[in-house]
């Protein structure tokens, strides 16, 4: 089969097997792209994963990514991040199509509310996991706390400032912070 | 002009949705909020229904979102927008930058950020169980309703986590 085929349905399928996103994806890509057609390596795929925590979006779409550079270029990059992207695509607007309609149902609406408050709670778990893998160290868990408590006013109060300043503001804070401590004399890079 | 604000919208949230599907949540809350192009209510339906369907959350809520306000062509530029910056980061690191990643003003500034989305992720999600049991702070209500389904899922979800620890 050609490959970019290969790599376009290889990661449609991923993509539309997996819900709520996120690490669930990983046993698949790695079962796929590593066992099974063997385009990359584990020791790659161990890298990738770490290396997409620390950049922005889906973990899924990185390893779609890296797995079509590595195989093709650019194109096969392009074509693999589409195939992972398309199935949630379709899916997603087939239901915003009528989505408005099935509210108008009252026991639908009713379910809603419900889920509503699911959601909250979802999220509120997911920040306790984030939490307890964070570091524990001062520097961190300082900027940890005071985001939090600014986001919290900035939702309460509306005041209006993005989330996005407040992280930039947390990102100038730590690099200033770490210059001070005097980093640039340390040498061998990022030591703990 | 509608699909050049849904691009640069997206391209936003993408550009600093670290931290995971949930890191993202937040941003797209506050870009959403700002252009007033849902309300808060849908947008956690949506969420929702995001965690219900396949692929990542932030692709899913970027495709409705785009969709709901100019159709299909709105839903290909959310949708792309969003993924975009991940896509170029990406090349970028392993093309070019294979040691980037490594350098230690990079690992500097990540060391900020990442503690950061953790906290307005953990506000989000404070602040959207107050509002459902206590509403607004310009409309104070106590919804009894709701204080008890929170109850009982937090309950929930602690006493499976038990249960699951013990094996």
């Amino acid at each position: 089969m050609n490959i970019l085929l290969d790599l376009f349905l290889t990661f449609a399928k991923i993509g539309l097997f997996t819900f709520g996103g996120g690490y669930a994806m990983i046993s698949m890509i790695e079962h796929d792209c590593v066992e099974r057609k063997q385009w990359i390596t584990h020791d790659e795929m161990m890298n990738i994963t770490v290396i997409a925590e620390s950049t922005p979006g889906p973990i899924a779409i990185n390893c779609a990514t890296f797995t079509g550079y590595k195989k093709v270029g650019f194109v096969g990059a392009l074509v693999a991040t589409l195939g992972m992207i398309v199935p949630s695509f379709a899916v997603i607007y087939l239901i915003s199509m009528f989505l408005d309609n099935f509210l108008e149902l009252t026991i639908i609406a009713n379910a809603f509310k419900g889920i509503k408050i699911a959601v909250g709670i979802l999220i509120l778990d997911a920040a306790i996991t984030m939490i307890k893998k964070m570091h524990k160290k001062k520097l961190p868990r300082t900027i940890m706390i005071c985001s939090c408590i600014v986001m919290l006013c900035i939702n309460i109060f509306a005041w209006n400032f993005s989330s996005i300043s407040l992280m930039l503001i947390a990102a100038a804070v730590s690099l200033t912070v770490f210059i001070l401590n005097g980093a640039p004399e340390q040498k061998g890079g990022a030591k703990k | 002009m509608i699909y050049l604000d849904l691009f640069l919208g997206f391209l936003k949230v993408g550009c600093f949705a670290f931290g995971g599907a949930y890191g993202a949540i937040p941003l797209i809350r506050d870009v959403v909020m700002s252009y007033g192009w849902l309300s808060d209510e849908m947008l956690t339906y949506m969420i929702a229904v995001s965690e219900s369907t396949p692929g990542p959350i932030m692709v899913n809520l970027a495709t409705y979102i785009g969709s709901s306000q100019a159709g299909f062509p709105g839903a290909v530029v959310a949708t792309l927008a969003v993924v975009l910056p991940s896509f170029l980061v990406i090349l970028l690191v392993t093309a070019l930058l294979k040691t980037a990643m490594k350098n230690k003003y990079v690992q500097a500034v990540l060391r900020g950020l990442k503690p950061c989305v953790i906290g307005i992720v953990l506000a989000t999600g404070v602040y959207m169980v107050l509002k459902n049991c206590f509403g607004t702070i310009s409309a104070v209500t106590l919804n009894i309703r709701a204080i008890v389904i929170t109850v009982v899922l937090i309950a929930s979800i602690l006493g499976y986590k038990h249960f699951k620890k013990k094996g």
